[in-house]
C-alpha cells in the first residue's frame, strides 16, 4: 500500500524490484543500477558470493529462487550455469544488436557485459616490444627464467589455456604451457597486481596479466617501467573474456529482468559498467575510458568465449600434466 | 575433602515404569542429539556425493595432485601442529607462572593476533617479506642482492604463517590451565625433588595436557579448513583440491568426496587424542594460583620478554602496521557510513553467535558429564567437526536442506502464504546463527570441555550433600568453576564469527553485510589495499572482547 502510494506519488507505474545474484564487486555494480533506478524506477537487490556459491544456491532453490538474474565474471561460469539449467534464453534482438557474437552464447543463455583482456605486459627497462610476439612466444627459451605467471588457480588463466585448446589442439597448447612453466622466474603469483609488481621491480622481465590491474597499478604509481604489449596481433588477436549476466530460469519478471540487461549492454550504460573498473565495453558504439584507451587499439580473439568453460576442465588437467600450479 | 560419600541420588535400579526409564535415559542423550544434528545434517549432506564418483576426474586428481597432497597435509599438520605447540605452550608458561618485564601487558597482548584473519596476516606478510616488498628491497640496496634472504613463498613460510595466526588457541587454552596449576604443579615437584624444568615436563605439562590438546586440534582443523592463507602462497593443501574439483572441474560431487575424506582425518585425529586421554582425572586438588609468581632475573626475564616480543611482533605488530598503513593511504575512497554498518552487523553477529555457542556447548559438556556414555561420547564429538570442514562446503551443506525444507513447506502450505513467497527460513538470521553453531561448536566446546574436567565427582557429591540440585547445581558448583574456560569460550568464538566469510555469504539475511563480507567483495577484484580499512575495522572489533576479558581476569 505505501508503495503503491509512494509511487504514484513519484509518477512511476508499477516500479519492479529486481533480484540480481552477482559475484562482480559490488562496488562496481551499485553506481549503475543507482543509475538504473533513476531512469526508469526499477529498483536492484543485489546479492554478492562467489560464483560456486551462487550456483548451488540457485540449484537448491528451485523454482522459489528469488534471483531474477545471474551476474558473472568470465565466461566460463555462465557456461556452468547454462549447463546445470539455471539459465534461460533471453529474447531481445537489442541484446543482440548491441554485443557482437563472439562475446555472448550462442544459445541466447547469457551475454557479455564488458570486455577483459588478458596480455602480455614488461619490463621497458629490460625488454623491446619487438621481442614480444605471442602467448606462445613465451614459451620460446629466449624467455628462460625471464617469465612471471599468475597461480593456474585462477579462472583467467584456465580460460586463456582454454582457448588456446580450443584453437591450437592439445599437443601445441601442452607445448607451451609446458615452456612458460620451464621459464618461470620464479614461484607463480597468487594474483596479477602482485605479479605486475615483480615485473617492475625487476624480479622477471615479461608476464601475463588482465589490463584493468597494470591499470590500477599505473594510476598509483605512475613511473613504473612497465609497458603493456598487444597479444597475438599478427595472429588471431588478444586473447578476451567478460563479466556478463544470464536471465535466472525462475524469474517471475522476465520483462523486467530482461530490460535491465538489456539498458546494461546500451550506450548509456556501458560507459559506466566498464570504466569503474578500467574494463572495455561490449558495445562497439562505446568508446572505452580516455585512460584504457590511451593504451591503444588492439585486434580481439574473436573465438566465441563459451569455449572458455566448455574447455575449462581440459584445460586444469594439461596444466597440471604441465607442472603448471 | 568428604570423609563419608554418600551415595549418588540416582533412579532406583529396578524402576517399574519402562517408559520413564527410556525417558531418565535420553533425558542427556537427547540435547547431545539435537546439538550434533547442527553438524550431522550439513555433513549429510556429503554422503550422496560419495556414491557418484566421477572416475575421469579421480584418475587425474590420483595422477596429478593426491600425492603432493599428502605430503603437503602431512607437512602442515606437523609443521603447524610443532608451531602452534611450541609458541603458545612457551608462551603461557611463562605469563602464567613466572614475572618478568612487560608480563601484565603481554598477558593480555598475545590475544592480539587471534583478531587478524589468517588470510590477511599471510597477505601481509607476504607484502614485507616477498621480492617486491620492502625487507627484499632494503637487502638489495644494501647487499646488491636479496636471494639470501629466505622465500615466503614456501612450505616453511605456509607453516609459520599459519602458526603465528592459530597459536593464540594453545596460548589462551594452556594459559588458563597453568595460571589456576601452573604455581602448583611446580611446588609438588619440587616436593618430589625435580628441578623446574622436570616440573614443567613431568607434572605441570601432563596436568595440562586436555587444554593444550583442546587448543591444538583448534589449530588443526582451522589449519586443515583453511583456504585463504594457502591460496595466498599457492601451497597446495587439501581445500585447494577441494575448491578446484568444484570451481575448475565443476564437480562438486568431487569437492564433497574429498570434503569428506577431510572430515574423517579430523575425525579420527580426535578419537585419537580422546583415546589417549582416557580416563584419567585432571581435577585441581585446591585452589591453585594463589602461590607467588616466581620472579625471572636478569638475562632470563629480558629472553623471555624478548620472545614475547618476537611473536607478538610477527604476528600482529607488523602485518597490523601493514595494513594499517594500507588503510591510511586508500583512507578516502573507503571510509563511509556503510563500513559503520558493517561494523555493528558484525559485532552484532558475532556477540548472539558467542552467546548462543557458548550456551550450546556449556550444555553439550555437561550432558556428557551427566551420561558419560558411548552414544553421548561419539556425537559430542561429531557436533564439533565442523570446524574442519572448509567453510564454503560447509555453507553449501547449511543451504542446501534449508531450501529443501522451504520448498517443501511452500508446497505443502503455499495456499495460505502471500502469493510469491520464496522463501520461510531461508535468509533468516535464525539460520545462519544455527549454521555458526554447526561451525562454532568446536571452538566453544574446547574450553567448556576442558574446564569441565576441572571439577572432581567429590565436588558435586559435596554440593548434592548440601542439597544442590539441577539447575542450582549449576548455577551454584559449575558456573563458578567453569567460568574462566565459559569466558575464553565466549571470546575466541566471538572473534572467529568476526572473521567468518563463506557461511555468513551464503545464508545471510538479505542487507546483512558484515565487515568480512565487506572484505570479500573488494578482495574479489583483487583490490587487498581497498580492503584495509574494513579489515582494520575488524581487528579493532575483535580486541573489545580481548579488552574486556583481560578486565575480567584482573578483577578475578
Amino acid at each position: 500500500m505505501m508503495g503503491a502510494v509512494l509511487a504514484a506519488v513519484a509518477g512511476v507505474a508499477q516500479a519492479e524490484e529486481l533480484v540480481v545474484y552477482g559475484a562482480r564487486g559490488e562496488q562496481l555494480v551499485k553506481p549503475l543500477f543507482d543509475a538504473y533506478q533513476k531512469e526508469t524506477g526499477d529498483s536492484v537487490r543485489y546479492v554478492m558470493d562467489k560464483e560456486g556459491p551462487l550456483m548451488e544456491r540457485m540449484k537448491a532453490e528451485g523454482a522459489n529462487s528469488p534471483a531474477d538474474i545471474l551476474l558473472t565474471v568470465d565466461a566460463g561460469n555462465l557456461w556452468q550455469a547454462s549447463q546445470m539449467g539455471l539459465l534461460k534464453p533471453y529474447k531481445s534482438k537489442l541484446i543482440d544488436a548491441n554485443v557482437p557474437a563472439h562475446l555472448r552464447d550462442p544459445a541466447h543463455n547469457w551475454t557479455g557485459l564488458s570486455i577483459r583482456a588478458r596480455t602480455i605486459f614488461y619490463n621497458t627497462q629490460k625488454v623491446k616490444p619487438a621481442d614480444l610476439a605471442s602467448y606462445a612466444d613465451l614459451a620460446s627459451s629466449k624467455w628462460k627464467g625471464k617469465l612471471c605467471l599468475r597461480t593456474s588457480k585462477k579462472v583467467y588463466n584456465q580460460s586463456l589455456v582454454a582457448m588456446m585448446l580450443a584453437e591450437q589442439g592439445k599437443v601445441a597448447t601442452e607445448k607451451t604451457v609446458k615452456g612458460w612453466v620451464d621459464n618461470l622466474a620464479t614461484d607463480v603469483f597468487p594474483d596479477d597486481t602482485k605479479l605486475l609488481e615483480a615485473i617492475a621491480a625487476g624480479q622477471c622481465d615479461v608476464g601475463i596479466a588482465n589490463t584493468y590491474y597494470y591499470g590500477r597499478l599505473m594510476e598509483k604509481k605512475p613511473d613504473l617501467p612497465l609497458g603493456i604489449f598487444w597479444a597475438d596481433q599478427k595472429g588471431k588477436g588478444t586473447h578476451v573474456n567478460i563479466s556478463g549476466a544470464g536471465l535466472a530460469r525462475y524469474t517471475k519478471k522476465e520483462a523486467a529482468a530482461t530490460r535491465l540487461i538489456e539498458w546494461l549492454s546500451s550506450t548509456k550504460a556501458q560507459n559506466l559498467f566498464a570504466d569503474v573498473n578500467m574494463e572495455y565495453p561490449v558495445n562497439p558504439k562505446v568508446k572505452p575510458d580516455v585512460k584504457v584507451a590511451a593504451w591503444g587499439p588492439f585486434k580481439q580473439n574473436l573465438i566465441n568465449v563459451s569455449n572458455a568453460g566448455s574447455r575449462q576442465a581440459e584445460a586444469v588437467m594439461l596444466m597440471d600434466r604441465a607442472g603448471y600450479r | 575433602m568428604p570423609g563419608t560419600r554418600a551415595p549418588l541420588r540416582r533412579l532406583p535400579k529396578m524402576s517399574a515404569l519402562p517408559a520413564l526409564k527410556t525417558a531418565a535415559v535420553w533425558r542427556w542423550r537427547l540435547p547431545v542429539l539435537l546439538l550434533s544434528l547442527c553438524t550431522l545434517v550439513p555433513l549429510g549432506v556429503l554422503l550422496p556425493a560419495l556414491f557418484n564418483p566421477d572416475p575421469g576426474i579421480w584418475a587425474h586428481l590420483i595422477d596429478y595432485l593426491l600425492p603432493q597432497l599428502a605430503v603437503n597435509t602431512a607437512i602442515l599438520l606437523i609443521g603447524v601442529g610443532a608451531g602452534v605447540l611450541a609458541i603458545g605452550v612457551t608462551l603461557a608458561w611463562l605469563v602464567a607462572v613466572y614475572e618478568f618485564p612487560g608480563r601484565r601487558f603481554f598477558n593480555w597482548a598475545l590475544m592480539l593476533p587471534l583478531a587478524m584473519p589468517a588470510y590477511v596476516l599471510g597477505f601481509s606478510q607476504l607484502g614485507l617479506f616477498d621480492y617486491t616488498g620492502p625487507v627484499q628491497t632494503l637487502a638489495r640496496a644494501w647487499t646488491g642482492s636479496s636471494e639470501w634472504v629466505p622465500s615466503v613463498r614456501s612450505s616453511g613460510g605456509v607453516v609459520l604463517v599459519l602458526s603465528l595466526a592459530f597459536y593464540p588457541y594453545v596460548y589462551l587454552l594452556a594459559r588458563g590451565a597453568f595460571a589456576t596449576q601452573g604455581r602448583r604443579a611446580l611446588e609438588v615437584g619440587q616436593s618430589l625433588g625435580l628441578s623446574r624444568a622436570e616440573g614443567f615436563w613431568r607434572v605441570a605439562l601432563p596436568m595440562a595436557r586436555p587444554w593444550i590438546m583442546g587448543g591444538l586440534m583448534l589449530a588443526l582443523m582451522e589449519t586443515l579448513a583453511d583456504f585463504g592463507t594457502v591460496a595466498v602462497f599457492n601451497f597446495d593443501a587439501f581445500t585447494s583440491a577441494i575448491y578446484k574439483a568444484w570451481f575448475s572441474f565443476f564437480s562438486l560431487d568431487t569437492a564433497k568426496q574429498l570434503a569428506s575424506m577431510l572430515v574423517f582425518i579430523v575425525f579420527v585425529l580426535v578419537v585419537f587424542e580422546q583415546r589417549a586421554r582416557g580416563r584419567r582425572a585432571y581435577t585441581a586438588s585446591a585452589r591453585g594460583g594463589q602461590q607467588p609468581r616466581i620472579a625471572l632475573a636478569g638475562v632470563q626475564g629480558w629472553a623471555a620478554a624478548a620472545w614475547a616480543t618476537l611473536v607478538l611482533l610477527m604476528a600482529f605488530v607488523l602485518p597490523f602496521g601493514q595494513v594499517l598503513w594500507w588503510a591510511y593511504q586508500g583512507w578516502a575512497e573507503e571510509a563511509n557510513a556503510v563500513l559503520v554498518d558493517n561494523a555493528l552487523r558484525s559485532l552484532m553477529l558475532s556477540a548472539m553467535a558467542a552467546l548462543l555457542v557458548g550456551a550450546a556447548a556449556l550444555l553439550l559438556a555437561y550432558a556428557v558429564r551427566r551420561d558419560g556414555g558411548g552414544f553421548n561420547r561419539l556425537l559430542s564429538r561429531v557436533a564439533t567437526l565442523g570446524y574442519a570442514v572448509p567453510g564454503t562446503v560447509l555453507a553449501v551443506g547449511v543451504f542446501v536442506p534449508v531450501a529443501w525444507l522451504d520448498n517443501q513447506l511452500i508446497a505443502l502450505f503455499g495456499a495460505w502464504l502471500p502469493e510469491g513467497t520464496g522463501s520461510i527460513l531461508k535468509g533468516s538470521l535464525a539460520v545462519l546463527l544455527l549454521a555458526y553453531v554447526a561451525r562454532f561448536m568446536a571452538v566453544g566446546h574446547a574450553p567448556v570441555d576442558a574446564a569441565m574436567h576441572r571439577i572432581s565427582r567429590s565436588q558435586e557429591e559435596a554440593a548434592r550433600n548440601l542439597g544442590l540440585t539441577g539447575a542450582r547445581l549449576v548455577a551454584r558448583l559449575h558456573l563458578p568453576l567453569l567460568k574462566g574456560g565459559l569466558f575464553t569460550a565466549l571470546l575466541m568464538v566471538f572473534v572467529d564469527v568476526m572473521k567468518e566469510m563463506p557461511i555468513t555469504l551464503m545464508t545471510r539475511p538479505f542487507g546483512w553485510d558484515t565487515l568480512a563480507v565487506r572484505i570479500f567483495t573488494l578482495t574479489s577484484e583483487g583490490e587487498w589495499e581497498r580492503a584495509a580499512l574494513p579489515a582494520v575495522l575488524l581487528v579493532l572489533s575483535g580486541l573489545l572482547p580481548v579488552i574486556l576479558l583481560s578486565r575480567e581476569e584482573n578483577k578475578g
